[in-house]
């Protein structure tokens, strides 16, 4: 048993066993605080894969006890089933690479809209816009 | 403040035969762009490549160093 004298640590722990995906980040994916954060959380929302957020920002101890937990001393932060897929230029390069889509499970932007997958009825958009032009 | 001629030569005495570039990216002595290239890497994932240059800073990252955006090679 681990010595659960530090409860902040337990529960990073826990978050991160919890949530298949889990972007540790300065603000949040709506209000990115750093450069970094806004790109590691857009590649993700681009994916549209549903991810958890920890801003990371509140209190300085969050980062402390995470980077001793990943031994990985930058912001943001992504796991992936529990394991550190990397930061920021590794989330980067692996989204550009179509890398990141496939640990992630799904597809890969389409580069040009070609047959979508039948059956994959993607969600209603969250503002109604028709399209009148017809 | 390191300039990126410090963390260039600090990289290259730290990884044995790295060529490393460095850029100050927004020219404020703190968010630095660095490219290397080393034998040292191979075998190795990036995760650990990036832990392996990280380590050569240690505390100062995400101290005076504010960000190090990093891209590792294997020769």
């Amino acid at each position: 048993m681990s010595e659960s004298e530090n409860p902040l640590r337990d529960a990073i722990s826990e978050a991160i066993r919890d949530n298949d995906v889990i972007l540790f980040m300065k603000g949040v994916p709506e209000a990115p605080a750093c450069g970094f954060s806004a790109r590691a959380a857009a590649a993700l929302q681009s994916l549209n894969v549903g991810f958890a957020a920890v801003d990371i920002l509140p209190d300085p101890r969050i980062r402390q006890e995470l980077t001793a937990l990943s031994d990985w001393p930058t912001i943001p932060q992504l796991f992936v089933k529990g394991e550190l897929v990397g930061g920021s230029d590794i989330i980067m390069e692996m989204y550009e690479s179509g890398e990141l889509a496939s640990t992630l499970g799904v597809d890969a932007p389409a580069e040009a809209p070609s047959d979508a997958p039948a059956g994959a009825d993607p969600s209603p958009a969250p503002l109604g816009i028709e399209n009148r032009l017809g | 403040m390191p300039t990126a001629e410090d963390i260039k030569q600090r990289i290259e005495q730290a990884i044995p035969d790295s060529h490393v570039d460095v850029e100050d990216w927004t020219g404020g002595g703190d968010h630095f762009r660095a490219t290397i290239v080393s034998p040292a890497f191979s075998g190795k994932s990036r995760i650990e490549q990036h832990r392996m240059v990280y380590a050569v800073f240690g505390a100062e990252i995400g101290g005076p160093i504010h960000a190090l955006s990093l891209t590792t090679k294997a020769e």
